[in-house]
């Protein structure tokens, strides 16, 4: 119907608040739901990287606190330096947010992983068998092809081997560069070497398939149509594991300082 | 029901299909179809949405004003979208990661539009209502075709349940890569389109129907 413009205008002002209610309600009332379905899905990523869930083991919510909680032993540190930072309260400590304030952070150097700020705390998680360390897990982010990667590295406890590698959350391609999910190529990377003999880190995604980890070492088969997302997993791998990364923390883990 | 409302609702499953015979919301169809449990949350964050708008769209149809009505539809589409995308990361974490950004994409399903401004625009809120539910319906039955053979014949297995067992887990069957990629969408599409017009013949297109007699050199049936 045809109507005046200021009655227009009305009717799309009145439409837009009643919009802009609905919607901001809907987030506000569901945040805390989708707040816990996110921890979550961590929790069970960071289970899944330290080989604690089985290929297809179905777990409930309850499950997957009790088995993280049970296995895995969460560490603050200071990035630049490695050192325990025991008072960080590792509970309510968000880095993905410390990242983004500039009280709590600092400007990353130049990288290939398009990691733009680092946080100046960082938690990691070691995992513990039989009173020992098995191993260790660095939260890892970076740039693939259309978004930023967040997952998780794991690494024998003398950080020389990967034990697995997964990712919660990213926007690459359906079809493509989601396969840095599947369990199927997740799987190649078990048992590769994260770094050479003078701990510069030297894995990397190819093209293609790779041999066998006693051939190639340092290699991992790349995701089919999908090989700048597979470059961007090696460059934010390999920044993560370097010394603007977790480098230093890794070097005390080795000599046997490392925190705590 | 009234024989007139039952047509609202069941024509879009096989007659006049948003998919088969408009060829509309093939994008989202070709996406999230690798396997059934993500195309069936797809089909019902869809049948949400679709009935959502065409209800809203009808109530409001007196008011709208007509110069502006594509942008308030497409407000109220955008709108009900972000609320399906909220509810399902609140109570369907996991389907709704696999979804990724598809949930969101279904603003652009042109499905949905063209029911708001084809259909709610010019009748009341209950026979939209149908409308919108035919029409998520029918969606859906393509959507699921899709998706079962898909995931039937590219991993072997219906609703995640193990049907036929692949060689990678000590089976004998050799999962069809093909199904697993988007090109296979487009093949099952085309499968349904030419089932359904075998059965329906009156859906295929006049122009279509005159070059397959003429090339067959029977110009005689033509007049």
């Amino acid at each position: 119907m045809r109507r005046s413009p200021a009655s227009t205008i009305r009717f799309a002002a009145v439409l837009s608040l009643v919009c802009s209610i609905l919607v901001a309600g809907s987030a506000v009332v569901l945040r805390d739901r989708q707040e816990a379905n996110r921890l979550l899905d961590r929790r069970l990523k960071v289970l899944t990287v330290a080989q604690l869930v089985a290929p297809g083991e179905r777990l409930s919510r309850e499950e997957v606190d009790a088995r993280f909680e049970a296995r895995i032993r969460p560490v603050a540190i200071e990035l630049a330096t490695g050192e325990a930072a025991p008072e960080i309260d590792i509970a309510s400590y968000d880095q993905r947010r410390a990242a983004q304030d500039p009280g709590r952070s600092r400007l990353a150097p130049p990288n290939d992983a398009g990691v733009a700020r680092l946080p100046v705390h960082a938690v990691v998680y070691e995992w513990v068998e039989a009173g020992a360390v098995a191993g260790i897990i660095l939260p890892i982010e970076g740039k693939g092809l259309w978004s930023t990667l967040y997952g998780y590295l794991a690494l024998t406890p003398d950080t020389r081997e990967v034990r697995g590698i997964d990712f919660y959350e990213h926007g690459e391609t359906a079809g493509l560069g989601d396969g840095i999910e599947d369990p199927v190529w997740r799987a190649r990377w078990e048992g590769r070497q994260a770094f050479d003999d003078n701990w510069e880190p030297r894995i990397e995604v190819v093209k293609g398939p790779a041999p066998p980890p006693s051939a190639a070492p340092f290699e991992v088969d790349g995701l089919a149509g999908a090989t700048l997302t597979g470059r961007g997993v090696t460059h934010l791998v390999r920044f993560w594991l370097g010394w603007d990364g977790f480098g230093p923390y890794l070097a005390r883990v080795r000599e046997g300082t490392g925190a705590p | 029901m009234k024989p007139a409302s039952r047509g609202v609702l069941v024509d879009p499953l096989f007659e006049n299909n948003p998919i088969a015979l408009q060829v509309l919301g093939v994008c989202s169809a070709l996406a999230v179809t690798t396997e059934l449990a993500t195309a069936f949350a797809m089909s019902l964050a869809v049948t949400g949405v679709l009935i959502g708008s065409n209800v809203a769209v009808s109530l409001l149809r007196e008011r709208i004003p007509s110069d502006i009505r594509i942008i308030v539809q497409l407000t109220i589409v955008a709108s009900l979208v972000i609320v399906t995308d909220q509810i399902l990361t609140a109570f369907a974490y996991d389907i709704s990661r696999r979804l990724s950004v598809f949930v969101g994409l279904i603003i652009t399903n042109c499905i949905i539009m063209g029911r708001a401004e084809a259909f709610a625009m010019q009748n009341p809120p209950g026979r939209s209502f149908l409308d919108g539910l035919g029409n998520a319906l029918g969606y859906s039955v393509v959507l699921l075709f899709v998706a079962f053979f898909r995931e039937l014949l590219g991993s072997g297995s219906v609703f995640g349940f193990t049907l036929l067992r692949p060689v990678a887990d000590g089976g004998w069957y050799e999962p069809n890569g093909l199904m697993v990629s988007a090109p296979a969408a487009f093949l099952l599409i085309g499968c349904f389109i030419w089932i359904l017009r075998w059965w329906k013949p009156e859906q295929i297109e006049e122009e279509f129907r005159v070059r397959a007699l003429s090339e067959s050199g029977d110009e005689g049936d033509l007049r």
